[in-house]
């Protein structure tokens, strides 16, 4: 074809460079060319430079500890990782049946889940930008399948609006665009907004508006086949004989305002929700299991440290191993990479100066809750197509998060029954026992779907103010103590560096978790080549 | 877990929304669909009143049922026999401010409720202080 062979797209132009220089020249590339997104993660860090046999010790070993292990030994040092739980991963964890989980004032769940079912009690899905987490999941060959965020035929819910009967989230989404767009033509036609837009962008505005909310050709929004394409059918179209699709009616703007429905539909625009979103298939845990897989050495559990010091020679760690609990154990290193959540970090005797003390200590840790519930049936599938995704509410359950996997089948269904995070409510189930809060979290449920009642079997509930190896969900930075105090907390303190979500600006997500260790190991590895 | 911080500004801006939209909401009690005799609180702050509701609602959660606090990595102080609250005030700072993990929860209850609270401590689990704080001490210590 014409100019074919002189015009090089774009594309090709990549292709090429990938397949001539490797990856990271393309991502270099491609950064330079506009392709890329903004993220910090520059693909797999380099760490030049002999370590001349010095050696780390990393405390904990969830994704932030496993991070810095693996990159550290991989440049040569020796390292030695220790964990107060008796498995690797940290919050990123997965409840099957058969596990067992015994919260902080003695309260022990056992999961009857059947198998293969599950919750992820912490992180649970990932955001296509959080790159460095993805490039893991790649070089550690941990599967990804979808998390579906949106799901259009999913539930918002108000106990004060529409009788307390949950409504699509398709239909509401259409029904507040619509009566918006119509309501601005409306003003437009009236020259209202004449002083605002000139005449020739009224028009294109016009245009806009019936084909954003599903105008008719008087920029009406109303009862007809354009707005069904939108909201959906009262009855939907079908074949043969009398299959003509029926439109239902949209609801009113002062109703659909007055609803308060349309505050969740940012959950699905948010650049952090935003399609698409991934987990890993079969459990959260499946990238944790990946890690301590490739970490490149063993992992000492059941270690609870109880005393961190440092002098100009190294890094002394007293901890104590559960089953010998009255016998003190020492682990000793010449650096530190310390990932223990800032709770506990806070309440241990430990070396460190005035600066990164205070900042340890000025982070609380957010009240969260999640509760899983078996039934035994998918009946969200079978009774209301409601195929993964998420219902909204108002109740203090919050959400309702369908499973993601195994669609359209036969058989038992685990669903995320509640999911509260902040806010009064995550703090009243905290204070539950945990067979109340799945209680609980079934009588307001059957709010929305009534088949709890006939279907529910059995539960966990994971509350994180509770739970012994964090005593917390994830650091919950003011904007005043991040000013403060942020920068004290990220720096090397003598032969100590911190690293975790609470070290970065992605609190509460695993990206930041492994970009905070990645951070701290290139910082240390430059301070240890250079002296 | 993820995704909380931005559940969190979405919550304070929801909350921020409705106190300007709805003025009589924020001060409500219970949803209507709250079963049993739970309280449930319908926004970002609390709605019980009393300071027994808010120790077994709240507190609670990390203190545990008799005060006695917890302990696993690291360890939720017991407010039992608690020498530290004799002085009124310390109580009152650290439940407006938090305290390392701890929470600061002056966004989230009044001045009565966390006097409440505080009193309620003071006075329960073997503690027996008499001298009452006030809802004008919380004020006091909010500046």
């Amino acid at each position: 074809m014409h100019g074919e062979a002189l015009v090089t797209s774009r594309r090709d132009l990549l292709s090429l460079i990938g397949a001539m220089a490797g990856s990271a020249a393309m991502y270099h590339a491609m950064t330079s060319l506009g392709f890329a997104s903004e993220s910090p993660y520059k693909g797999p860090i380099r760490l030049d430079g002999d370590p001349k046999g010095a050696s780390v010790l990393v405390l904990g070993a969830g994704l932030a500890g496993m991070t810095a292990a693996h990159e550290l030994r991989k440049a040569g040092y020796k390292v030695e990782i220790l964990e107060y739980n008796g498995r690797a991963g940290g919050r990123n964890w997965t409840l099957r049946g058969g596990d067992t989980f015994t919260e902080l004032g003695g309260f022990k769940q056992n999961c009857e889940f059947e198998s293969g079912l599950y919750i992820n009690p912490g992180p649970w899905r990932i955001p296509y930008h959080h790159r460095a987490l993805l490039d893991y999941c790649k070089r550690f060959n941990v599967a990804l399948e979808p998390f579906i965020q949106l799901n259009h035929n999913a539930f918002l819910h108000s106990s004060r609006a529409f009788g307390g009967a949950p409504q699509r989230i398709r239909s509401v989404k259409a029904d507040f665009q619509g009566q918006i767009a119509e309501l601005l033509a409306k003003a437009a036609m009236q020259g209202r907004l004449d002083a605002a837009v000139t005449k020739e962008d009224q028009e294109l505005l016009l245009q806009a508006l019936r084909s954003w909310g599903a105008l008719d050709r008087d920029y009406g929004y109303n009862a007809n086949l354009i707005s069904a394409e939108f909201r959906g059918y009262a009855r939907d179209p079908g074949g043969g004989i009398g299959a003509e699709g029926a439109p239902g009616k949209p609801v009113g703007l002062s109703d659909i305002l007055r609803s308060r429905l349309w505050r969740y539909l940012q959950s699905f625009a948010h650049y952090n929700f935003q399609t698409t979103m991934f987990q890993p298939v079969g459990g959260m845990d499946m990238i944790g299991k990946a890690f301590a897989r490739e970490v490149g050495g063993p992992i000492r559990f059941n270690a609870r440290v109880t005393q961190i010091r440092q002098d100009d020679r190294g890094v002394t760690v007293n901890y104590v191993d559960a089953a010998r609990p009255r016998e003190q154990r020492q682990a000793t290193a010449d650096w530190c990479v310390c990932t223990i959540p800032l709770p506990i970090l806070s309440q241990l005797p430990l070396d460190v100066g005035a600066k990164m003390k205070s900042a340890i200590d000025a982070v609380p840790y957010a009240a969260s809750v999640k509760i899983g519930l078996q039934f035994k049936r998918r009946f969200w599938e079978e009774d209301e197509a409601i195929y993964g995704g998420i219902s909204y509410t108002d109740l203090p359950i919050r959400q309702i998060a369908y499973p993601n996997t195994g669609y359209n089948r036969t058989g038992k269904g685990v669903l995320l029954g509640a999911y509260l995070y902040d806010g009064a409510n995550a703090y009243e189930f905290t204070a539950m026992p945990p067979a109340e809060r799945v209680a609980r979290a079934v009588e307001f449920g059957a709010a929305i779907h009534p088949q709890y009642n006939d279907e529910f079997e059995n539960g966990v509930a994971v509350a994180w103010h509770r739970v012994p190896f964090t005593l917390g969900c994830s650091g919950d930075w003011s904007e005043e103590a991040r000013a403060a105090h942020y920068d004290d907390l990220c720096q090397i303190d003598g032969r100590i560096v911190l690293a975790g979500e609470h070290a970065s600006q992605l609190p509460a997500w695993q990206e930041g978790a492994i970009l905070s260790a990645l951070d701290a190991v290139v910082r240390l590895h430059e301070r240890v080549v250079r002296t | 877990m993820t995704a909380c911080r931005q559940d969190r500004l979405h919550w304070r801006l929801l909350v921020a929304i409705s106190l300007a939209l709805l003025p009589v909401a924020a001060g409500s009690q219970n949803s209507a669909h709250a079963p049993g005799e739970r309280i449930f609180s319908s926004g970002y702050r609390f709605v019980e009143m009393s300071g027994e509701e808010l120790f077994v609602n709240v507190c609670q959660g990390c203190h545990m049922s008799d005060g006695a606090g917890a302990a696993g990595a690291g360890a939720y102080p017991s407010l039992a026999v608690d020498a530290n609250l004799e002085a009124g005030g310390y109580p009152v700072y650290l439940v407006l401010r938090g305290r390392r993990g701890m929470p600061p929860f002056a966004d989230m209850m009044s001045d009565d409720q966390v006097a409440a609270v505080v009193n309620y401590l003071r006075t329960h689990f073997g503690n027996n202080f008499q001298d009452m704080v006030t809802a004008k001490d919380v004020r006091d210590a909010r500046q």
